[in-house]
């Protein structure tokens, strides 16, 4: 590895990881916006313009508290669990395909931290240490409650994980790849994976949903049962942390969901915009032209997504514990395998039949 | 005995598929909920746009005069008796010749004050007030104060200013009652009900 492909390296993977905290940042004012929007009121509009600086003013706020350490708590620990929290969840970011490449005196610099043959898997490995976080930090709090919410929150992630990573196994069946940005190149244009995985989908997205401990499963936290969950014991910049590390995880699953079920950098109509934008501004220009253009539809939909977190928080209610383990063992676990089949019946049946047809 | 019409019938009857499956009705609710969020938003943005609170809502005190400018205050002290909280104080004074133009009784209050930590805003002292002199404005609230000598109100801060009156359209709350039946009716009048600037 050359020094300039390591600078370059090492230049994008701090240009994610800044995006990724930026976007984060926001998704918290965002949250008490459409929180607002959706319940009538206009939500905080004092900070700044639309109360843009809110974020700012809360991050200065949980800064200045003080740093309060249990008596009896595993010191240690205690710190790792947000620390954990926060390391997980932005280590995700890294393998997200944003963009196609940019191209710079004749180089092909590619819009990805790190462009990884088995990327699905790291970020699925990255999001099941998750779990440490909150498990870390619950024990360490010595605290019933913290103990409680932690079991409840691993007890859930792992649960669902299996449901997630069978919904996967027929994306990856499709693409017969476990690489991103190959899956992404191969939704080119409109043929995004949604349409032919409506039900992966859905299995996909509420499994991201309950990963991410956000309503309708965020039992870990749930006030009536379990005082705070496992941050009951957590102030200042270290609960700061741990509710910042949820909304990265949001960011994170939203840009995954946009990558592997909408294509991405894709849309309609690329190849129109791409030759237009190549014959007007030369193929150095045109080319970054139209992978900047890409990125925009990219962070689009992973926006809406981030969005869509938002607005189903605030229209269901939280399910009951034996409830959502019923949901994720007895009915998604089964509807991920019927899926896994059907998928395997037509790509080993009806896709050559349609390919001969379509010859 | 049945009391109203609104009770449901209980009923444990299966689920159908549909509901069983959650997501229609998470989609009706979805539906539901991103209607509000483009509706219209309910909040008056307080400190720059205030609320029309009514004909006789009772806000700081207002020392009036009369057409011709003169206090209308007697000082009789009934104001005083009447307040629950105490928190209405005057000195009397006797009007001497060449003061007709700014006292309108023989008698008047050479010092009033009102202290704005012990007021209730009961209004009791508009009722007691036999001259018309004293009232509770409705379009202005006592302001905050962080100073002890910004507590007591003399008059000062209290007598009406000729340049810019203070009026209502309804003095009394029987006439607060007709301004409500004259819009229930339809007819027009001076003051919509609905947030101020």
């Amino acid at each position: 590895m050359t020094l300039v492909e390591f600078l370059v390296k090492t230049a994008t993977i701090v240009a994610v990881f800044g995006l990724t905290l930026v976007i984060a940042m926001y998704s918290t004012w965002a949250e008490r916006k459409v929180a607002g929007f959706i319940q009538d009121r206009s939500g905080p509009n004092r900070a700044g313009w639309g109360g843009l600086l809110q974020p700012l003013a809360d991050a200065g706020k949980m800064f200045f508290k003080e740093d309060f350490i249990p008596a009896l708590a595993n010191k240690w620990l205690f710190i790792a669990g947000p620390s954990l929290a926060m390391l997980t969840a932005l280590l995700a970011s890294a393998v997200i395909p944003f963009g196609s490449t940019f191209r710079i005196a004749g180089h092909e610099v590619p819009l990805q931290g790190v462009e990884s043959n088995i990327g699905i898997l790291y970020v699925f490995g990255v999001v099941a240490l998750g779990v440490y976080g909150i498990m870390v930090g619950g024990w360490a709090s010595n605290n019933k409650f913290s103990l409680l919410g932690a079991i409840r929150a691993a007890s859930q992630n792992i649960s669902y994980e299996v449901a997630m990573g069978l919904s996967l196994i027929a994306i990856l069946m499709m693409s017969s790849s476990l690489s991103l940005g190959e899956i992404v190149a191969q939704q080119h244009g409109m043929n995004w994976n949604i349409f032919y995985q409506p039900l992966g989908f859905i299995i996909f997205i509420t499994c991201s949903f309950a990963e991410c401990n956000r309503v309708p499963f965020d039992l870990p936290e749930c006030e009536t049962e379990l005082v705070g969950g496992y941050h009951t014991e957590y102030g200042s910049m270290k609960l700061g942390f741990y509710l910042f590390a949820e909304y990265i995880n949001m960011f994170i699953s939203s840009a995954i969901i946009s990558v592997l079920y909408f294509g991405g950098y894709n849309y309609p109509g690329m190849d129109f915009v791409y030759e237009q934008l190549v014959k007007s501004l030369g193929t150095e220009v045109g080319h970054n032209v139209a992978t900047l253009i890409g990125t925009a539809v990219f962070f689009g939909k992973a926006l809406f997504f981030v969005f869509f977190y938002m607005w189903v928080r605030w229209t269901i209610p939280r399910f009951r514990y034996d409830q959502l383990m019923n949901l994720g063992w007895k009915k998604l676990i089964p509807l991920a395998i019927f899926n896994i089949i059907i998928t395997g019946a037509a790509v080993l049946f009806l896709k050559p039949v349609i390919t001969a047809w379509l010859n | 005995m049945q009391l109203t019409n609104r009770s449901k019938q209980v009923s444990n009857k299966q689920m159908t598929l549909a509901e069983r499956a959650y997501l229609p009705a998470i989609a009706t609710g979805l539906a539901i909920t991103i209607k509000h969020f483009f509706a219209k938003k309910v909040t008056i943005q307080y400190p720059e746009v205030k609320r029309y609170l009514g004909p006789v809502f009772r806000g700081r005190h207002i020392l009036k005069r009369d057409a011709d400018g003169r206090e209308r205050c007697t000082a009789c002290g009934l104001c005083a008796v009447a307040c629950p909280a105490e928190a209405i104080s005057m000195v009397a004074a006797e009007r001497v010749k060449g003061e007709e133009n700014l006292y309108r009784e023989e008698k008047y209050a050479a010092v009033y004050e009102v202290n704005m930590l012990r007021c209730i805003f009961c209004g009791l002292c508009e009722e007691a007030c036999p001259k018309q002199a004293v009232y509770l404005r409705h379009d202005e609230f006592v302001p905050v104060f962080t100073e002890r000598d910004q507590v007591i109100w003399g008059k000062d801060l209290l007598v009406e200013d000729m340049n810019n009156r203070y009026t209502r359209e309804a003095w009394t709350k029987e006439e607060a009652r007709a301004l409500d039946a004259k819009r229930a009716s339809g007819e027009v009048t001076n003051v919509v009900p609905r947030a101020i600037p």
